[in-house]
């Protein structure tokens, strides 16, 4: 008896028993389904997440001061104020290092007329549009003589340009940031990306006006913290190097012998991201996996309850030559058969779901699910791989019985 | 010339402690289209020789030759392959695979041997036993005598060496039971099949022409 026989028969016997068939099939569904669909989720979230951090540019190093390490009290990461203006000014002459743009952060209350909003405000200095690749999309960016005068300008992201200044031109209007009166001087381009990482839902200002007055920037070594010191780099091979040169003089500078700062570039920042979402997407998968292992102990249960059920058959077909392969066979493909078809259906139903979803609010994330080519090929392996094995005992147990008994069952 | 020679053959049975003798030397011969009947009691030790006649159990001891092919030594697949060429049963309830069309019943023989041209030569058996507008019924659609007919075309569509019948009548009421024994009668007659019936019945053993009589695991003729 040949492959396309057996298949012929498999799919004849299940469709003689639609229901049970169905039901058998829906456990593998709902596994491949959920599968499809978590993997879907977890690759979008990590997508999602993957852009936001490339929009901002791949060859960046940034400087964040250390942990704070006072009488023996060790505080997190970024918490002392070690970094300062002069600290960038040194890291102007690195060979390979193209542009330097320190940075303050702290967060603002935005008021424009009836509106208001709360933003990351950004203090900077005129070389941030170029070392962030962050350029306005209207009006003109912090000039030098903006941060030597400490003036009261301000360029806005577009997220909130947009929800200040829903219809009007927000240039040359007047905001009020943290009650201190400004004016937008420019909005910045779209970059895309939503939540905390969006560079769409910041407010910059000055680095000097940010300074005095608004963040509550402490005294350090006689000059200003800074929280952020951007590097652009020319070649991205040679961020190792570079990083070493910054730590060289940082160190000299700050006469210390252990680091009280922390130098990471983007591709640090991408890959700690996107361990996160493998794991969170290994986390998902694997759960899924679960309920398609349930779906096929399922089958093995029906098959055996099937193998059961058609001794007398079995036995018919014994008795006018089937051997043993034969009914071995005919049952694994029933059971392989159930499996595959359940998990197609898996797919479509996982795919389905994953389109439906469309994009969704995820914490602060936007994600849009992504069905992955790869997570599809797994799935029907799997699942064929399901049937195969849930399926070989009890069709191991169909084409062992003997033909007497099994005709003589009832 | 011998199509079934059976030589002095034992059938014993291990039941947990104890062990049964369903046949205690048992032997015979059936000629080549010859209708037999094997008539005997119920624990007669008929059933096991009829189990051992159509290869579904083997010999504990003593030799069958089938079509001149010693058979009590084969493996099952073998054994498998001698009931699908040489062996058409038929049972007493049928035996006929559940919601599936006359046709597929008889096509599955030659499924197993893998033969050519199924559907016309099951076609050209069911026409044999009278069942020719039957083909596309399901067993819950033919009457008890239209089933067995059925089981007889497919019995015989694999030309086998001896049709093995098994109270063929037992289930049906006398003028269905009747036209079965004719259909037998007339392949014995007709194409030269070899018939074995198996019965308690003696007006259906009287069918044929020469009836062996078993009892206590032994023929008595």
């Amino acid at each position: 008896m040949n492959l396309f026989e057996s298949f012929r028969i498999a799919l004849q016997n299940l469709s003689a028993n639609k229901l049970r068939s169905g039901l058998t099939m829906l456990g593998v569904i709902i596994g491949v389904g959920a599968v499809i669909a978590l993997v879907s989720i977890g690759r979008g979230a990590q997508e999602a997440i993957t852009n936001q951090i490339q929009s901002v540019g791949t060859n960046l190093l940034y400087v964040r001061p250390g942990a704070a390490n006072q009488n023996g009290v060790r505080g997190q990461e970024g918490s002392a104020g070690t970094l300062t203006l002069e600290d960038a000014a040194a890291l102007q002459d690195v060979n390979g290092i193209v542009g330097v743009a320190p940075e303050i952060d702290s967060f603002a209350q935005l008021v424009a007329g009836g509106n208001n909003t709360n933003a990351r405000l950004v203090g900077a200095t005129s070389e941030f549009q170029d070392v962030r690749d962050f350029f306005p999309s209207s009006g003109e960016f912090i000039n030098s003589g903006n941060v030597t005068a400490r003036s009261t300008v301000a360029c806005l992201g577009s997220a909130v340009a947009a929800e200040l200044f829903p219809d009007e031109d927000p240039i040359g209007q007047s905001i009020r940031i943290n009650n201190v009166p400004f004016r937008v001087q420019c909005v910045m381009e779209s970059k895309g990306g939503t939540g905390f990482l969006s560079q769409d839902g910041q407010v910059i200002v000055p680095l000097t006006t940010a300074q005095t007055r608004l963040a509550n920037a402490g005294r350090f070594r006689g000059s200003s913290n800074i929280n952020v010191i951007n590097l652009k780099i020319a070649d991205l091979s040679q961020s190792d190097a570079i990083t070493q040169q910054v730590g060289d003089i940082l160190r000299e500078r700050h006469r210390v012998a252990q680091d009280d700062f922390t130098v990471q570039s983007q591709q640090d920042v991408l890959s700690a991201a996107t361990a996160v979402t493998d794991t969170l997407t290994m986390f998902l998968g694997g759960v899924a996996a679960i309920s398609l292992l349930v779906g096929g102990i399922g089958i093995m249960n029906i098959m055996l309850v099937s193998v059961t059920e058609r001794t007398r058959e079995i036995g018919i077909r014994k008795a006018v030559g089937a051997k043993r392969r034969d009914i071995l066979m005919q049952f694994l493909t029933e059971a392989t058969v159930l499996s595959v078809l359940g998990g197609v259906i898996g797919i479509l139903l996982g795919w389905g779901i994953a389109l439906a979803m469309g994009s969704f609010q995820f914490g602060a994330t936007q994600v849009k699910p992504t069905v992955d080519l790869s997570a599809v090929a797994l799935a029907v392996i799997f699942s064929i791989a399901v049937g195969l094995f849930f399926g070989i005992y009890p069709a191991a147990r169909a084409g062992s019985l003997r033909p007497i008994e099994a005709l003589r069952y009832e | 010339m011998a199509v079934i020679e059976i030589e002095n053959v034992t059938k014993i049975y291990q039941m947990g402690e104890t062990t049964v003798a369903a046949l205690r030397g048992v032997s015979l011969q059936v000629e080549k289209g010859e209708m037999v009947s094997i008539m005997g009691p119920s624990g007669s030790g008929k059933s096991t020789l009829m189990n051992i006649i159509g290869c579904l159990d083997q010999p504990t001891e003593g030799v069958y030759r089938l079509d001149n092919v010693d058979v009590s030594k084969m493996n099952d697949d073998e054994l498998a392959d001698i009931r699908n060429k040489k062996i058409g049963f038929v049972f007493q309830s049928f035996n006929l695979l559940p919601r599936t069309a006359a046709l597929a019943q008889v096509e599955l023989p030659m499924i197993y041997a893998g033969a050519p041209d199924r559907r016309k030569r099951a076609l050209d058996a069911l026409q044999q036993v009278g069942l020719g507008d039957r083909v596309h019924h399901r067993p819950n659609e033919l009457s008890g005598g239209q089933q067995q007919r059925v089981a007889i075309a497919r019995a015989l569509v694999n030309h086998p060496a001896i049709m093995l019948a098994d109270e063929p009548t037992g289930n049906l009421d006398s003028v269905s039971g009747e036209d079965i024994m004719n259909i037998f009668k007339r392949l014995n007659r007709e194409q030269g099949m070899t018939v074995i019936l198996v019965t308690h019945d003696p007006d259906v053993a009287a069918h044929a022409a020469r009836v062996i009589h078993v009892k206590d695991g032994k023929v008595t003729v």
